[in-house]
């Protein structure tokens, strides 16, 4: 049976701004599972990185507001003290981010980075150092023993990345929170990184929460897919329910926008018209400005979410089937 | 005969730097050998790692940069020996977007004066100016309401338009893109990648498009040209580059571009070892052959010469005919 290791509940996200507050998440829930690995996608400014901070309490200003709970094999992190919290963070839950240059501290080494981590789980400076050649040769770091003892600035960044990841590794995380891990890098050294993700999750059951706007990713090594709109989980399922199944006018028209064919083959889709104001949300579906299938109903009442099948639902008012515009 | 618009001629262009505290000068080959035509009316995508020269490619191409050796032919007038009156007919022939959409424009600029200044500054007078650019704003069926916005005040995607509009405005026979969708989310790469599709047809361009995306180039270009490390390694028709790979860099970047399908996913896949190397450590022989699975003593030696395949396709690699889809 798959157990659930982190729950998001009904979590909305508002950042206080001038004149008001920026509804950067709304209403989101989803579970992730044990060794399940779990993305979450959407264009840019939707919200993923404003999740897996508030999960981790990492969100930088002090000026937002957090509704809704965070439970983590079944606790609410929202209640916990920050002394608490500093116990999860890089134990139990381990996050890895787009730059890593902005993660590494630049006057230590790279192995004495990875070896903190353990040497605060009360391994000793020896064992430590020794386990760092193994993880570095693990995630196929060249020259492991050079690199451990080379600054993060000498490092490319592909190199970098198996760094964070090798510091993931050595205390071996219940979660790994993965945002955007790959975008920085060329695509022969992104797909080394996601195997070495596949073969983390793999090996130790880490669950990961694959942050990406990349849906090419998403195809590639995610389990289940929760898709973003303005701040909104508006549909979730499983890769294949995501991908075959799509039920959200949203999920749907992107499908169609994704360079999965040649021009030959007829021109992409199209979604007209641009994402509303996060700091001027009214009550409707967030979508309704650029949907094809909008109705009265969506532009007073938020819509509810449906479900489809135990793994699969959307928020839309459309009732049955949406047609196909082919 | 399909008529050549430009031929790059063992195109080389090499830059010097100076290594640590040593006076001695050091070359980096960022274009070693180029030696390709591009001709009228195809699009051709150029694809290839950080740092293997595309962009540099790119600016010689445009003359804003000189070559160190070889020749760009533009509709059959040598760069190095155009006369002034030729090169002034060139910069009006060629345009170019580069990637980042805000570094096209100027920030203190409207857009309208943004469109006009290539114009003006080729003697039309302001109110004809004015109508062609209004013109080439509805060509890339942007409202012509943004003319009097400012850059900050527009999308990324609303950007890159007027970035098109402008460089339309001259009415350019070969159009250079260089990341054109990379920093666009999703939703708004569709959109472009289909204008640039709509404005090839109507007026029969030539498109060099840069881009690290292989499933854009899948979409978008007629040829491929995989650039390693300076060098030209493959190029042919995107069909054949993508399907039936003949250099093993090509096969390597092939299998590594992210699939689009879920259900691709168990397939086996082969992952490319090792990191895009650097142009200023140049291995010996073939650049390519420290990650080459295809390697032997003979590659470690000598570097590889171009052939030339009867149906045009061209591969630099000593033992093309072995490399078949992994
Ligand atoms: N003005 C310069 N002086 C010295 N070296 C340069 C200069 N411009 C570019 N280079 C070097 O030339 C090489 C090729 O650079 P280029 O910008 O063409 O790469 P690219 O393929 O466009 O990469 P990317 O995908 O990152 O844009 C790099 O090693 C770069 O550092
Ligand atoms: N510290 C902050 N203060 C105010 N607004 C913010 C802050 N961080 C993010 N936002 C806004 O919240 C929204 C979601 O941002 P983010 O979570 O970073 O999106 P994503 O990671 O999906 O690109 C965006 O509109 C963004 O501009
Ligand atoms: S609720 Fe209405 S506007 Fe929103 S996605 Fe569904 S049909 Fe479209
Ligand atoms: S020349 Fe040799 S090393 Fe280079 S690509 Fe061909 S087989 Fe590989
Ligand atoms: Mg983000
Ligand atoms: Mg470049």
């Amino acid at each position: 049976m798959s157990e659930e290791l982190l729950a998001l509940n009904k979590l909305s996200v508002d950042y206080k701004v001038k004149g008001g507050y920026l509804s950067a998440v709304n209403n989101v829930s989803f579970t992730i599972n044990k060794g399940e690995i779990f993305a979450i996608v959407g264009e840019s400014g939707c919200g993923k990185s404003t999740i897996a901070h508030s999960i981790l309490r990492l969100l930088p200003e002090h000026n937002e507001i957090i509704k809704g709970n965070i439970f983590f094999n079944g606790e609410d992190l929202n209640e916990y003290s920050e002394k608490q919290l500093e116990r999860i963070r890089g134990r139990e839950i381990g996050m890895i981010f787009q730059n890593p240059l902005d993660s590494l501290n630049p006057v230590y080494t790279t192995g004495f980075q990875v070896a903190e981590g353990m040497m605060l789980d009360n391994i000793s400076r020896e064992d430590a150092w020794n386990r760092v050649i193994q993880i570095y040769n693990d995630v196929k770091m060249p020259d492991a023993e050079k690199r451990a003892k080379s600054f993060p600035h000498e490092l490319s960044g592909g190199m970098r990345q198996r760094v964070m990841i090798a510091m993931m590794i050595a205390r071996t995380p219940q979660l790994l929170i993965a945002d955007e891990p790959t975008t920085a890098l060329d695509v022969t050294i992104e797909a080394q990184i996601l195997n070495i993700i596949k073969t983390l999750r793999d090996e130790f059951n880490t669950a990961v929460m694959l942050i990406t706007h990349n849906f090419g990713l998403v195809a590639e090594v995610a389990d289940k897919v929760a898709v973003m709109y303005a701040g909104e989980v508006v549909e979730q399922g499983t890769v294949f329910d995501i991908f075959d199944n799509p039920k959200h006018p949203y999920t749907k028209l992107l499908m169609k926008a994704l360079p999965r064919r040649t021009k030959s083959e007829g021109r992409l889709q199209t979604i007209d018209g641009s994402v509303p104001r996060l700091t001027e949300i009214r009550n409707g579906c967030r979508f309704e400005n650029r949907c094809p299938y909008v109705m009265e109903i969506c532009k007073s009442k938020d819509p509810d979410r449906r479900i489809v099948t135990e793994s699969h639902s959307f928020c839309c008012h459309l009732e049955g089937e949406v047609r196909n515009n082919e | 005969m399909s008529e050549a618009v430009i031929e790059l001629k063992n195109l080389k262009k090499y830059f010097t730097i100076s290594k640590g505290f040593s006076t001695k000068k050091i070359y980096v080959k960022a274009i070693d050998d180029v030696t390709l035509n591009i001709n009228k009316g195809e699009i051709i995508g150029l694809v290839g790692e950080s740092g293997s020269g595309k962009t540099t490619l790119a600016r010689v191409l445009l003359n804003l940069t000189k070559s160190t050796g070889g020749n760009v032919v533009f509709n059959g007038v040598n760069l190095s020996k155009a006369t002034r009156n030729e090169m002034k007919k060139l910069r009006t022939e060629v345009a170019v977007v580069f990637q980042d959409p805000a570094s096209n424009l100027n920030p203190r600029d409207t857009v309208m004066n943004s469109i006009m200044r290539p114009l003006i500054l080729h003697g039309m007078p302001k109110k004809i100016a004015k109508q062609n650019a209004v013109d080439s704003l509805e060509l890339v069926k942007m409202d012509v309401r943004y003319l009097n916005s400012y850059p900050h005040q527009l999308s990324g995607g609303q950007l890159q338009r007027i970035a098109i509009a402008r460089a339309l405005v001259l009415n350019p026979k070969v159009m250079i893109l260089d990341e054109p969708t990379s920093a666009l989310d999703i939703s708004v790469q569709a959109q472009i990648l289909n204008l640039l599709l709509d404005l090839q047809e109507s007026f029969g361009l030539t498109y060099l498009v840069i881009t690290h995306d292989l499933n854009v180039i899948k979409y978008i270009s007629d040829k491929v040209a995989v650039m390693y490390l300076g060098k030209i390694v493959e190029f042919g028709p995107t069909e054949e580059v993508i399907n039936n790979p003949k250099h093993p860099y090509t096969e390597g970047l092939m299998a590594a571009s992210p699939i689009m399908d879920p259900h691709d996913r168990d397939k086996e896949k082969y992952i490319m070892q090792g990191d895009p190397g650097s142009l200023i450590n140049l291995p010996s022989g073939c650049h390519f052959h420290p990650r080459c699975p295809y390697v032997s003593e003979h590659c470690k030696d000598e570097a590889p010469q171009i052939i030339v395949l009867p149906d045009g396709h061209q591969v630099d690699c000593h033992k093309y005919a072995a490399v078949k889809s992994l």
